[in-house]
């Protein structure tokens, strides 16, 4: 049995850019998490969770010995930091869009 | 042991931590990292509006602050602060230093990274569809290719006491005092891609010690109204702990370290600078004490064979607007006004498609992500335009702040504004189309 958590609970997350390309990358608290993560957080699903904003194709790449994860998305950030009309034009709260996405836990994990 | 301090990882960041580095930490060099590719492109207008600017605006405030502390310890100082004007930069410096009573003090400049010239309406630019300038359809405003560690070295063999740059790669302020510092060859890739992580690490200042990471509950920051500025302690063959003050608030953690780690970094195995083709993808990260952090592993590999460009283009304005709603049935009254804008905007010639409206509180920064909506009693209609006509503009602004009396019920907070705004590309350049050059200035 499993039950759904957000990422947040279970990873934290930092925002970069570049022109019109975000990079996100993400980090295990637990260790024990990782795989978990690693299974079910791959590029197409950020791909598929966010298709308006996301115009470009997302890449993942790994660093298994600090338990992390890099997603770089292409055509991301509605034109990037000097082209877009949003409010956060260098998408800083990109992190919280990936880590508010849900994961399946085992149903007995222990909450954090 | 190479100790360097960080006093700046923007622009705009914060002076008091870097006067608390200057004074009190033993370091051999303070470094302040300021250009963004915005910033460059402002100083670019900045200069052509007026000859004597162009370069960072707390240039002379940051000086005025650390000069007297970085001499008495035999700190230098390595910036970019000159951005786009580097001999006015260096002018204002020994105009501070004299100020201060510090003869004798000397300023090198580093210049030649502004290929304006060289460029013509045929180059691509790579990150455009590979399209040509001539096809931006906007007014260029300035061109500076990303010199790197090579071209500070000069500067730091004149044994001045402040190395003042333009564009050059962020990471290469803290390679080229290390690469002085431990005789290391410009081949010696590994050496390259430890000192590039270094730099890595730090050029954005508290981003490493606890900034823009506090997350409470979940990631708490202690004392981070006090944060402080990072410092390296790097060895000979560029392996490094990371550290602050003890004085200071924040922390430097295993968790602020890998953050920092994949900033703005695409491959991890190929972090490309003017210097090195750095590979991040084996360090192993290890906390050997309180805010002590070792980072180890780094790689590198040969660099790449051409520079970087940052072009900048004339954005014309960015006009921005807003008015807000609270208590029952805010956000019916938001959408209303928002409804009504689009009405009025799209009546104005030329205004459809130039502009957004978000309401804040309901749903802003991620409204393009998705359409979840939050419940609120408090929303801000916010409206954003970009035209090279400035009167389109102000009529924007106008029609905003007309819903004060001709809006929905209950609407306040009005504010606008109209900011100047740049567009930048990205193309290569061939390294021998640039000539670095390095001038001393005495106060």
């Amino acid at each position: 049995m499993t039950r759904q958590i957000p990422l947040h609970k279970l990873a934290h997350a930092r925002a970069g850019d570049k022109g019109n390309i975000s990079c996100v990358s993400v980090w295990a608290y637990d260790p024990g998490d990782y795989l978990l993560i690693k299974e079910q957080l791959t590029a197409e699903r950020i791909k598929q969770s966010f298709p308006r904003l996301i115009q470009g194709e997302v890449v993942r790449y790994e660093l298994d010995q600090l338990n992390g994860l890099n997603f770089v998305m292409y055509d991301a950030l509605e034109g990037g930091v000097n082209t877009s009309l949003g409010l956060d034009s260098h998408g800083k709260s990109w992190s919280y869009l990936i880590l508010s996405l849900p994961m399946e836990v085992p149903e007995n994990r222990k909450a954090h | 042991m190479l100790r360097m301090g960080s006093g700046a990882g923007f622009s705009s960041d914060r002076l008091a931590p870097a006067i608390d580095l200057a004074r009190d930490g033993a370091l051999d060099w303070l470094v302040f990292e300021t250009i963004g590719e915005r910033t460059l492109a402002f100083g670019h207008r900045d200069r052509q509006l007026d000859p004597s600017r162009g370069f960072n605006p707390q240039l002379a405030a940051r000086m005025r602050s650390v000069l007297q502390h970085c001499r008495d310890n035999k700190t230098r100082i390595m910036t970019n602060m000159g951005v786009a004007n580097v001999p006015a930069a260096a002018q204002v410096i020994i105009d501070v230093a004299r100020e201060l009573g510090l003869k004798g003090l000397r300023v090198a400049t580093v210049e030649g990274d502004e290929v304006t010239d060289q460029l013509t309406d045929e180059t691509v630019l790579f990150d455009y569809g590979n399209k040509k300038i001539s096809e931006v359809g906007r007014p260029l405003v300035g061109a500076n290719a990303y010199l790197g560690c090579d071209a500070i070295l000069p500067a730091i063999a004149t044994d001045a006491d402040i190395i003042i740059t333009g564009r050059v790669a962020d990471p290469s302020l803290f390679l080229a005092p290390l690469a002085s510092h431990y005789d290391w060859q410009l081949d010696d890739w590994n050496k390259l891609g430890r000192g590039t992580l270094v730099g890595h690490l730090m050029e954005c200042g508290m981003q490493i010690t606890g900034g823009y990471f506090a997350d409470p509950g979940l990631k708490d920051v202690p004392r981070l109204a006090d944060c402080g500025y990072p410092i390296a302690e790097v060895d000979t063959d560029g392996e490094v702990t990371i550290t602050k003050l003890e004085t200071a608030g924040g922390g430097v953690t295993e968790r602020t370290v890998k953050e920092q780690l994949l900033y703005e970094v695409h491959d991890p195995a190929r972090y490309l600078t003017p210097d090195v083709t750095a590979n991040f993808s084996g360090v192993n990260i290890s906390e050997t004490g309180p805010s002590r952090v070792h980072i180890s592993q780094a790689t590198g590999h040969e660099r790449p064979e051409k520079l970087k460009v940052t072009v900048g283009f004339d954005g014309g304005f960015l006009g921005e607007a807003g008015i807000s709603y609270a208590g029952p049935n805010a956000a019916a009254r938001a959408r209303l006004a928002r409804d009504i804008l689009i009405d009025l905007l799209d009546r104005i010639q030329g205004a459809a498609g130039n502009y957004r409206i978000d309401l804040i509180g309901l749903n802003s920064l991620h409204a393009t992500a998705h359409d979840n909506s939050t419940d609120s009693e408090d929303v801000r209609v916010r409206v954003a335009m970009r035209t090279m006509d400035r009167d389109l503009a102000a009529m924007m602004l106008w029609e905003v702040e007309a819903l004060l009396c001709c809006g929905p019920a209950g609407g306040g907070g009005y504010r606008g504004q109209i900011t100047p705004s740049v567009i930048t590309h990205s193309t290569m350049i061939d390294r021998d189309a640039v000539a670095p050059t390095t001038k001393v200035y005495t106060a």
